[in-house]
Parts: structure tokens; sequence; C-alpha cells
């Protein structure tokens, strides 16, 4: 019983301590100046990734549906938090607590949005859920893009046509700009803050898995007819899983919109290609592992990085690991090795502690 | 008065009458077999006890309580388990927490409670491994606790659905057809772990089966379908040396 305790909590750790001493190479690296200012605006949008794919994998690997709108509850959750910091930046002067705040609404709002796309989708299975979420976070993203939002001295002002048609008085400023979105959003998010994010991102996912809700979702993944003959509430389950994920894919957006100046809603960031980016991380890391994820969202972040220098070649290489990875993690043959290589670790640790 | 009551219950798919005017009463402690040729309706009715399916008419009484029409999550939670023909384990968890998550209505903490790993959460997580342990160790299962429940042999899958049925404390078992492509040996072996259990838990059990012997051996009343209605009923020897249950299951 102890024993699998620790397992599972040393698996925990050693995840930790992959991130820690991810962070404090980078910060060695910054210090003597070998990181190229390219790569230095890298470090927060490869902490959003690692988030957005971690929290994806609660989706995908532990509820076991496959979702395709995880770029839209980024999307709210950028959106929502952009617009609580550029309204109240003169109001709380502190930067720290007011993205602290904003971490808390992006989140919520996401959450929210998890809840209310979730109660209908999550009646859909399979390749049904996966193309409605599609479309929900396709949804998500043309409806920003077309809000207009104003403050003057009588409130908000909202329009879905124009600028013109928010009829503010002369002292009035626009905060959200159609599709040209929001700017001016204060610079308050930084690597260390990301770094941060990621390992409360890793805690709360690892210890939801380990736990009885955890548990219950699971069951429901791997047969939901047994799991209901259990007492196991269903809908409770999946939408619990559902807006967990979500709203941390909110706190992934309110990384992702603190290191703009301008937030806009493009396909590029927002859309499906973003959801179909992440859903790559997780499946490449292995669906249901953790680390796997944050491992592979790094590497594929910064590959296409890396290998700039080799021009014409660089996505034929970024294709080629993408097929090399999916062997390593998936091919039997390569599985077999890598089990044959952690068996032999532990038995030599088993025989080293029995001596 | 009797644990399960069950009047004049009834299901139709479109056309077809599936069960028509199924009775059973079952006392507390005893071992009732529920048997019938293939396509008799015998799962129908684990289906209609267990609210898988709503009964058209007819009522179910759980220990004095009308459980008619009740979905499948409060009959579990009134006290009715199963286990299901073909098996329906966890297959990506392991052993320990398929029984976990049977007991996952008799041991509380909170979602936050369990995130932030908050003191009630280690202590209840205690009590749901030494209860799990215990009913894997009535299994002789307590060994292979740590495998995934897929790579378990089919024997062992089989006691570990009803020690995952167990988990939810309940006051009437239905195993459906557990002896279903098991080997004399492995037969003999659940006959003696179902006689244990009853024992073991004071659990009255309801049991669909193929296997005459198994039947013969351990149940003290039959029902026998066929055709969705009831053929025969009463005492186990008296059952199967009725003329018209010979006939349904031999042919004239």
């Amino acid at each position: 019983m102890k024993n699998k305790l620790s397992k599972q909590t040393k698996g925990n750790f050693i995840t930790y301590g992959i991130v820690v001493a991810a962070f404090i190479l980078v910060q060695i690296l910054l210090s003597t100046g070998k990181v190229s200012s390219l790569m230095q605006g890298l470090l927060v949008p490869l902490c959003t990734y690692v988030i957005l794919a971690v929290s994806l994998n609660l989706t995908v690997g532990i509820l076991g549906e496959l979702s395709l709108g995880h770029a839209g509850f980024m999307c709210v959750g950028a959106f929502a938090s952009a617009l609580f910091s550029k309204c109240t930046q003169t109001a709380i002067p502190n930067s720290g607590f007011r993205f602290f705040l904003a971490i808390l609404i992006g989140a919520a709002v996401a959450a929210v949005f998890g809840i209310i796309i979730g109660i209908p989708v999550l009646r859909l299975k399979g390749d049904y859920l996966a193309i409605v979420t599609l479309a929900f976070g396709e949804i998500i993203k043309n409806l920003v893009n077309v809000i207009y939002l104003g403050r003057d001295s009588n409130g908000f002002h909202f329009s879905m046509k124009d600028t013109m048609s928010l009829n503010m008085e002369p002292d009035g400023e626009v905060l959200i700009k159609g599709a040209q979105g929001i700017t001016g959003t204060p610079n308050d998010s930084s690597f260390v803050i990301g770094i941060v994010l990621v390992l409360i991102t890793i805690f709360i996912i690892t210890n939801l898995i380990n736990s009885r809700t955890g548990r219950a979702v699971m069951a429901i993944r791997d047969n939901r007819i047994a799991a209901e003959s259990l007492g196991i509430n269903i809908t409770k389950y999946k939408l619990l899983a559902f807006s967990v994920s979500a709203s941390l894919a909110g706190v992934a957006g309110v990384l992702y919109a603190h290191n703009l100046s301008t937030l806009t809603a493009l396909p590029k960031n927002f859309g499906y290609n973003m959801s179909i980016m992440i859903l790559v991380f997780v499946v490449l890391g292995g669906i249901g592992s953790i680390r796997g994820s944050v491992i592979a969202a790094v590497i594929l972040t910064l590959l296409p990085e890396l290998l700039r220098g080799l021009n014409d070649y660089r996505m034929l290489i970024y294709a080629v690991v993408l097929i090399a990875m999916m062997l390593f993690n998936w091919s039997p043959k390569a599985r077999e090795f890598r089990e044959t290589i952690t068996g032999k670790f532990s038995r030599r640790k088993k025989t080293q502690e029995e001596v | 008065m009797a644990l399960l009551e069950v009047k004049n219950l009834g299901i139709s798919f479109g056309g077809l009458r599936a069960v028509n005017n199924f009775n059973i009463e079952i006392e507390k402690g005893q071992l009732y077999g529920l048997i019938g040729p293939n396509g008799a309706g015998k799962t129908t009715v684990f289906n209609l006890l267990t609210g898988v399916y709503k009964p058209d008419e007819g009522s179910v009484f759980l220990d004095g309580k009308n459980i008619t029409g009740k979905n499948n999550i409060e009959i579990n939670k009134a006290g009715i388990a199963r286990t299901f023909q073909n098996i329906r384990l966890f297959k990506d968890m392991s052993v320990l927490d398929n029984v976990k998550a049977g007991l996952h209505n008799q041991y509380h903490y909170s979602t936050i409670e369990g995130i932030f790993r908050l003191p009630r959460y280690f202590k209840v997580e205690k009590e749901m491994n030494q209860k799990a342990m215990e009913l894997l160790k009535v299994f002789s299962l307590e060994e292979e606790a740590e495998f995934l429940a897929a790579n378990l042999p089919y024997g062992k899958q089989r006691k570990l659905e009803i020690a995952r049925a167990l988990a939810t404390n309940p006051k009437l078992l239905l195993l459906d057809e557990p002896a279903a492509g098991m080997n004399p040996n492995e037969t003999k072996e659940l006959m003696d772990t179902i006689s244990f259990v009853r024992k073991h838990f004071h659990m009255t059990i309801l049991l669909i089966e193929h296997d005459m012997k198994l039947v013969s051996g351990i149940c003290e009343k039959l029902t026998v379908l066929n055709f969705g209605e009831v053929l025969a009923e009463g005492k186990t020897s008296e059952v199967l040396n009725n003329k018209a249950v010979i006939t349904a299951y031999l042919g004239e």
C-alpha cells in the first residue's frame, strides 16, 4: 500500500523536477547571455503550450473524450482577463496582485464556458464530440471577433457592429475593438510566473487523477455502464473533468494575453490549428501521460526555432521527429524495449535495497 | 418479508414482449437461480432490476422500499449490485483502483480536498485502501493489487468483478453468468467463492447461469424463464425434474 502511494508521488516529483531543472537551465543560459532574443520571446508561449497540453490531457487521456475546441477556452480566458487588466490598470497599480486576480477571472470565465458547452456536448461520443467541440471553438473565436466594447463616464457600451454604434461620450475609451482586439494590455506575465503556473497545473491535474474524483472519471472512461452500475454519477464527473480542463486552458490564455501588447483572435492563435497542435502534443507525449505532454510540448515548440538555420529542411525534420516520437511512444517493439530498460533499472534498485 | 419482491414486471421493445408478468420473491440470505434457454429474457430481467431499462409495468420492492423505475445510480445506492455477462472491468486501472472505484459512494471527500491533499484525503484514502485490500484478500487477489485489470487471467477477472460489486456494500448481489467461459476447475472454484461470499458477507444472491452443475450445486431455489415468461419456480431439485423445463431446454 505504502509502496504504491510513494510510487505515484515519486512519479509526480520527477515531473516537477524536470520542470524546475528546465527552469534553472534556462535561467543560467539567460544570465550567461546565450539565449537569442527570439528564444527569449518564446519562453512565455512555451509555458502556455505546456499548460494547454497538460490540461487537454485531462479531457483526452483521463476522461477519454476527444476535444478539438481547447483553443476556444484559451481564447475566453485570454479576453476576459485582458479586459479585466485593462479596466483595472489604474485602479490596481500592483501588477502582481492584478495579474493574480486576472488569472482567477480567466480561469473562472473559462470554467463557466466549459460547463455551458459541456452540458450539451458531453452527451455525444467519439467523433461527434470532436466535431462539435471543434465547432464551439470556432464559434467562440468568431464571436470574440465581432465584439465592440467601450467605456465612458456613463458606464460600459456594447455593440456587435462597429465602434461608432457604441454611442459613447467624447471621453469614452474603446476596450475591445472587434477584429482588432484588445490593445494596451499590461505586460504582467513573465517566464517565472509561467513556470509557477505550469507547476500549479501539473499539481492540480496529477492530484485530481490520483483521487476519488479521478478514479470516478477514469472508471467512466474505461466502462460507462459498469461505472453507472457502481453508482458513479456520470454527468457530474464528466462535466467536472471537462470544466477543470477548460479553466486551466483559460489560465493558459491569461498567461498568453498578458505577454502581448495587442490581443487579437486570429485563426493562428485561437483557431482550430491551435487546438490540433495542442492535441498533437498530447498524442505524441502519450495519451494520459502528464510528463509526456510536458516534454512533447517543449520539444515541438522549440524544434522549429532551433532548426531555423536549416531553412528548407526545417519542416521536413519536424515531420520526421513527429513520426519518430509516435513510434517511440506507441509501437509495441519500442514499448517492449523501454520496458526492459526501466525493468532493469527497477530490478537493480531493488537488489540494492535488499543488500 | 422478502428482501426482493417483484410483481408483474413487464417490458416490450417495439413489438417484442421481452419480459411478461415476471414475479419473484427472494428471502434474505437466499441463493436464488434464474435459468432459461438463450433469449429467454434473463439479462433483460437483470437490466430491469438494476434500472438500465425502465419497466412498462409491474413493481420492484427492495427491503420494503419501492425502487420501481429508479435509475441505476439510485438503485445501486438502495442496495443492488451486479456483475456483467461480458466482463466489464475498468481495464486501464489497477486491480486495487477497480475496487476503490466500487467504494466510491462508501467513502467521501470532496474534489477540492483531493486536489490540495488536505488531511481528510489521507485519512479517507487510507481507510479505502484497507477496505479494498480486505475485499481483494477474500478473493485471493491481494498479490495482483497493482496489476492492470486487463492483465488478469479470465477467472480472476470474474472474481474481481464480484469484488468490485461487493465494494458498493449491497444488500442483493446479481451475478450474470459468472461461470461463462470457465473450465470445470475454475467453475468449481467459483462455486466455492460464491458460497464463501454468501456466508462471509451474509449476502443474498440472484444468479443467471447455464452451467447446470453449478446451478444444482449451490442454488436453493430456481425460477425458469422461457420466451419472457415464468415457466416454473420452486426448489432446485423439483424444478430441474419438471417436465416443462426439460422440454424447454432439450426440446420434445
